[in-house]
């Protein structure tokens, strides 16, 4: 699958200073050749994984089996996989009854339904009645394309990680998904999983390190922290090795992969040490990640802070990267927000 | 046909009327909660814990018990009432409902108050839960039975028919969802806010077994509930016709007691009023609801 893993310089900055933790990325500067895959191919891999080291580990579809990636494991496990049709609010409420029999559902639908349809059935089935229930988000985002406003689920950060007892995932890339399914089953706990449609970079390796609640540093550097989260994080990359190359301008690149529990002392870390932050989610720019780290930083360490993702729009068809480009999350957009900070910053 | 013994049903009565007097206590000391649908659900309560569950007030996460869900949380004190009747907890922690701190919630929280199964108070959500249950008790082989009770007015809900649909289709003949036809809800007759007949049909159209009763007739909800356990193939749905707020004759039928507790005064009138009979039988004239017409 994968093409080239290129060892960028940017990488190998990154090694010597993030605390002797090999963060093993794969190349992701501009021009290098990083292979692609969508980051729900990487769900669909660890649930299959997931249900052979665990046998109360089943799988809930909503009339999605393909396209979220669980067709694997309805072949691999049928007597496990249970289908559901267009019933989102059963998905989860009924779910929670076979966790409060012992099983460790999966629950799949597209993110804009499960949670989004059903999300008073996730604050009282799961979060409330404290049910082991695991919601697989697919088609976050505004990359999922063509289909439109109606199906991407740009709100969804916002209204899970405000539920007490919810655990909120959001992995950068395919390999990270896998891991972050695997750990997810593992971990006692409601769960939302999110992932997105379209082929995405991969920059991790199967040897970079996952552990959920504990962000990881992609990239060191001191001037301009970029808080990044899911597919987004390798456009935080990228123009964080434009920043260095073109204008000296050395950014830390955090990988802030579970937005609850946040890893907090790594966020003020990176702001201490640089004193300037940008947050980057493919999400609204009110209430997600990036509102996280801002209610954070207000309270242990105020910095400047720009906020890269939805500003208060819907998206709209499209092809995934034109609409990244469009709604100002590319890697240009991330740079001008850098500049941004750095600017304030200084004054 | 009567398949549990006079004196069962007698103790039964017994039981369901102190249920019926507890609930007056713990609302006129909570101050607030529903009246009308506990007051109706007693006999089925009873009916419950005392004839049909498989359980031990002792061991309430015993593994291979029955699971009773009350879908509608908001009837819970019925539900307390019962449980502490069953020795599931002291009676004096009754009349900590609704204060701060206690786990008797205003609506029941499974968390707080091991016994209490699920928790509920968003309507049309208790089905879909106890068909999870009986989808993971199938899967297990276990023979643990799972009783599911709801208001009639949920049945509006449109996630409610989800789990209808999800029940027949898995042929889940170990889930029995139990409706308190009450015909009442907080704004009025069920069948003038959002009509539900024909309701037996309508779960007949969605291949599920129907048995109806009179829900204060503690011996034909005993009876219709062993029915349930013995039909294979299909859920059963008991459609259990009540009179809300039975005993206490200025609540009964009256839906404005559907959501307001009794006064100190009012109170007084209704625990005298749920009294033994002094005939020995242990209720007064049985004002049941069976057979009425649905658009009462």
């Amino acid at each position: 699958m994968r093409e080239v893993e290129t060892i960028s310089e940017a990488q190998t900055r990154g090694r010597e200073v993030s605390d002797g933790e090999s963060m093993q990325l794969v190349g992701y500067a501009n021009g290098a050749k990083v292979a692609q895959k969508p980051t729900r191919d990487g769900f669909g891999e660890g649930l299959v994984e997931a249900a052979r080291r665990n046998r109360d580990v089943v799988a809930v579809c909503a009339d999605l089996v393909e396209s979220t990636r669980m067709q694997a494991f309805s072949e691999a496990f049928p007597e496990r996989f249970i289908e559901i049709g267009v019933q989102e609010q059963l998905l989860v409420a009924m779910s929670a009854g076979l966790a409060m029999a012992g099983k460790v559902p999966f629950v799949a639908s597209y993110a804009m339904f499960c949670p989004g349809r059903a999300w008073e059935q996730v604050r009282t089935n799961m979060a409330l009645n404290e049910t082991n229930v695991k919601i697989a988000g697919a088609h976050a985002g505004v990359s999922v394309g063509p289909d439109g406003a109606t199906h991407q689920a740009i709100e969804d950060i916002a209204i899970m990680r405000t539920i007490p007892n919810m655990t909120v995932v959001v992995p950068c890339d395919s390999v990270q998904t896998r891991k972050a399914t695997l750990a997810v089953a593992e971990r006692w706990g409601p769960t939302y999983l999110r992932f997105g449609r379209a082929k995405s970079p991969i920059i991790t390796t199967e040897e970079t390190p996952f552990e959920i609640g504990k962000a990881q540093i992609f990239r060191e550097g001191r001037d301009v922290a970029i808080v990044a989260c899911g597919v987004l994080v390798h456009n935080a990359l990228v123009a964080a090795e434009t920043l260095a190359r073109e204008r000296n301008i050395e950014c830390m690149v955090v990988n802030n992969h579970t937005i609850k529990p946040m890893d907090d002392a790594s966020i003020v870390g990176a702001a201490e040490r640089c004193g300037a932050v940008v947050t980057v989610e493919e999400h609204q720019v009110h209430g997600g990640m990036g509102s996280c780290v801002a209610e954070l930083l207000a309270r242990e360490r105020p910095v400047p802070i720009e906020f890269v993702g939805v500003q208060d729009k819907f998206g709209q068809s499209g092809e995934p990267d034109e609409l990244i480009a469009l709604y100002e999350m590319d890697a240009p957009a991330i740079e001008r927000a850098a500049l941004r900070v750095l600017e304030r910053k200084r004054a | 046909m009567e398949t549990i013994s006079r004196p069962q049903t007698a103790e039964l009565e017994e039981r369901a009327l102190a249920i019926r007097r507890d609930i007056i206590e713990m609302l006129v000391e909570a101050k607030s909660g529903h009246t009308a649908g506990p007051l109706d659900m007693a006999d089925v309560f009873a009916a419950l814990y005392f004839a049909v569950l498989r359980h031990d007030p002792q061991n309430p996460e015993w593994e291979e018990r029955d699971r009773l869900l009350l879908s509608c949380g908001h009837i819970c004190p019925v539900r307390y009432a019962a449980m502490a009747e069953a020795g599931y907890f002291p009676r004096e922690e009754l009349r900590t409902l609704r204060k701060l701190g206690t786990r008797l919630q205003g609506h029941p929280e499974r968390v707080r108050l091991p016994g209490s199964e699920s928790t509920s108070g968003p309507l049309g959500e208790g089905l879909a839960q106890s068909c999870g249950l009986g989808y993971a008790a199938k899967m297990d082989g276990k023979s643990w039975r799972v009783y599911c009770v709801t208001s009639d007015a949920e049945h509006q809900c449109g996630l409610h028919w989800e789990a209808v649909m999800f029940g027949a289709k898995n042929r889940l003949d170990n889930v029995t969802c139990i409706v308190d036809r009450n015909i009442i809800q907080i704004d009025g007759s069920t069948e003038r806010v959002m009509p539900l007949e024909p309701l037996a049909a309508k779960y007949e159209a969605f291949n599920w077994n129907v048995e109806e009763c009179d829900g204060n007739d503690v011996a034909a909800v005993v009876d219709a509930l062993e029915r349930a356990q013995r039909f294979k193939g299909k859920p059963t749905v008991l459609i259990a016709h009540t009179l809300p707020g039975k005993g206490v004759s200025f609540m009964e039928n009256d839906y404005l007691w559907h959501g307001k507790p009794p006064t100190k005064e009012e109170a007084a009138i209704a625990l005298r009023e749920l009294q033994p009979a002094p005939n020995g039988s242990p209720l007064p004239a049985n004002a049941g609801a069976a057979g009425r017409s649905a658009d009462a």
